[in-house]
């Protein structure tokens, strides 16, 4: 590989990386507030993305009605993303109260609702295609992709947009969490479930809050994928879910540095894995390499070994 | 004599399915159907072992089983068919199957359970969530490793298994997938009550409850564990091989965490920590795919929602940590529970 290519995966793997990073991010949330592994996750994400597509579709005129009056494409690109962050958190919310909430209110055990997010995530995906049909949707063409060129190395505006995004994205919930009451009470709810609500901290609202922002991140993941790879189909959420979850396994799930950088790094792998092997390989070596991780620092990398008290 | 009657009715159920099956009383979807509640039986009780009696969280049961069904196909086809991918090498002749076909299914079991030392080995040191994944990546890696392997096919899959059937079928002609099929069930579901009531078994109980204090009680956690993943992924070993041999085809595409959840949607159905429970759930889990098959992709939102209502308003299961016996405390005056 030459010096050029290489810095053009590294390129690549930045914007590989975002994506893994901000699904990641719902992961480590939630579970660094109720210690739920929330495998719907990563069809919230895939949910996002649908919504974005019916959004942008019914805006640009072509879907359902034609609209009397056309806007800009980046207006249209900016309301589609919040709109449509806005539904997915509705989603994500809808998710917790029906089918988490009560289960945590009869004192069930993790296991349970973690079994209960596994076949939420399932209805989520055989829903989509049982009521949209196994035809791939095409996701319109907001951006006009501009093509640059430094030094031999080639990004797109879409590229700067992506990247861009999720360091802003890192910025904004690290700031939430770390500097607002309501992360407070996020950072207290993970450490003590008991003492909190002793506190006169409504648990719920909290919950509520950590979804949205969990939810609303992988609908801007949903979006920025879908005008990057612009096919949707109802499957895509599973296997960028699943390896999502992996980043912020291997990042040390709860901690949102965690996410970031295991995000980054397993596209960072991904991409190079499949610059070297033949790209079949790829799911293998980075699962391997997962595999061996986890056996040598199971705690991930920023994770912290909680004590046991028996 | 009241020792073995459980035994004995089993046995009657089987000879009574064989000579059913002999004399093609059902169809041959109802047979199809019936080898598919024996398999799902012996998936859905080895991983209760690990769901269920230990607490942990593996997602990844089906790589296991393509583990075996490659290895059992394999051996099969170069056995006892002129295959393209051994050739004549290996090939001994179609009338020994009878006596090998056990032998290829044992040895597809060993193999699965070497895979699963994958798991077992960082079940050491890691617990619940990040087991959770590392069973999961496991199923991928076999997946994707077969997946490249072109020999065997790689992704586009390998047939021909059908084959051995016929040469199983051409020197008696019983129905000996259905024979063999009940005999693993049967043997498996026996070696997993024996090796939950023994001293083993409660080693498992003990690291569910907590694992640092059975330590201290002088429980060799590490052993245990690898035992009971290889137990486990052993019988899923098995139970592939012969659902690669019902199937006649097989692709990696089979085995993906698609067909694990169907496996952990059978456990969690019937109990964690309850064999009739996991007996009990693949029979009814197997029926019911079937009677909603008009639904088509309807059955698998259906599916997962049953679940979901199951676990609010049972999320013990059907069973839920109780044996049969337990339910019905008559049936212990016909089949005493030895104590170990």
């Amino acid at each position: 590989m030459d010096i050029q290519s290489f810095f053009q995966n590294v390129i690549n793997a930045f914007q590989w990386g975002s994506f893994y990073a901000l699904i990641a991010l719902g992961y480590t949330l939630v579970y660094g507030v109720l210690l739920l592994i929330n495998f719907a996750h990563g069809d919230i994400f895939m949910v996002g993305a649908y919504i974005g597509f019916f959004v942008a579709t019914f805006l640009l005129g072509t879907y359902a009605i034609h609209l009397p009056f056309h806007m800009p494409h980046l207006v249209i690109f900016v309301a589609t993303l919040v709109i449509t962050m806005i539904l997915t958190a509705g989603v994500g919310v809808t998710l917790e109260r029906v089918a988490y909430r009560p289960l945590r209110r009869k004192g069930a055990g993790r296991l349970y609702i973690v079994i209960t997010a596994l076949m939420a995530g399932l209805i989520l995906e055989n829903g989509n295609l049982a009521l949209l049909g196994a035809s791939r949707k095409a996701f319109p063409e907001l951006i006009h992709d501009t093509v640059y060129k430094v030094a031999g190395v080639t990004f797109t505006n879409n590229w700067i947009l992506v990247v861009l995004a999720t360091l802003a994205v890192f910025l904004f919930l690290e700031t939430i969490v770390r500097k607002t009451k309501i992360g407070m009470a996020m950072r207290a709810i993970s450490f003590d479930r008991m003492a909190v609500p002793l506190m006169g901290i409504p648990i719920d609202t909290v919950i509520v809050f950590t979804f949205i922002l969990g939810s609303s991140m992988a609908a801007l993941a949903g979006v920025l994928f879908a005008s990057a790879y612009p096919v949707l189909e109802p499957y895509m959420g599973a296997m960028i879910g699943w390896k999502a979850f992996i980043a912020a396994v291997v990042g040390g799930i709860g901690e949102i540095r965690g996410a970031f950088v295991g995000g980054f790094l397993l596209g960072f792998i991904e991409i190079f894995v499949a610059a070297v092997f033949p790209s079949t390989f790829r799911d293998l070596i980075s699962f391997g390499i997962l595999l061996v991780f986890l056996s040598f620092k199971p705690t991930g990398i920023f994770g912290v070994a909680r004590a046991q008290k028996i | 004599m009241r020792h073995y009657l459980s035994l004995i009715v089993y046995l009657a159920i089987c000879l009574l399915i064989i000579v059913i099956f002999q004399q093609n009383w059902l169809n041959a979807y109802i047979q199809i159907v019936m080898m598919f509640i024996g398999i799902n039986i012996m998936l859905s009780s080895s991983l209760n072992l690990i769901n269920g009696y230990m607490g942990e969280f593996s997602c990844g049961h089906a790589g296991f089983m393509a583990v075996g069904a490659y290895t059992a196909s394999l051996l099969n086809m170069g056995l006892f068919t002129t295959s393209s991918i051994f050739g004549r090498s290996l090939f001994i002749g179609p009338q020994y199957s009878v006596f090998l076909f056990p032998v290829t299914l044992i040895i597809a079991g060993f193999c699965a359970a070497l895979v699963g030392l994958l798991v077992a080995v960082p079940s050491f040191r890691t617990r619940g969530d990040y087991l959770a994944i590392i069973t999961l990546a496991v199923n991928y890696i076999v997946k994707s490793s077969i997946e490249n392997i072109q020999e065997i096919g790689g992704a586009r899959g390998f047939m021909g298994m059908r084959q051995v059937v016929n040469a199983m079928n051409n020197v008696i002609n019983i129905p000996w997938l259905m024979i063999w099929i009940l005999a693993f069930a049967g043997t498996s579901i026996i070696a997993l009550k024996r090796f939950v009531g023994s001293t083993y078994g409660k080693g498992v109980i003990a690291i569910r409850d907590d694992e640092i204090a059975a330590e201290i009680m002088s429980v060799n956690t590490q052993r245990v564990k690898l035992i009971a993943f290889m137990l486990s992924s052993g019988i899923a070993g098995i139970a592939g091989g012969l659902f690669a041999h019902v199937i006649g085809y097989i692709n990696p595409g089979t085995f993906t965490i698609m067909k694990s959840t169907e496996i952990m949607v059978m456990v969690y159905l019937g109990g964690m920590g309850s064999l009739s429970g996991s007996v009990l759930s693949a029979v009814l889990f197997t029926v019911m795919l079937e009677f909603l098959r008009p639904l088509q992709l309807f059955k698998w939102v259906l599916i997962p929602l049953l679940l979901i209502i199951l676990m609010l308003f049972r999320p013990e299961g059907l069973m839920g940590n109780r044996e049969l016996s337990d339910v019905f405390p008559g049936l212990r005056r016909f089949f005493p529970s030895k104590e170990y």
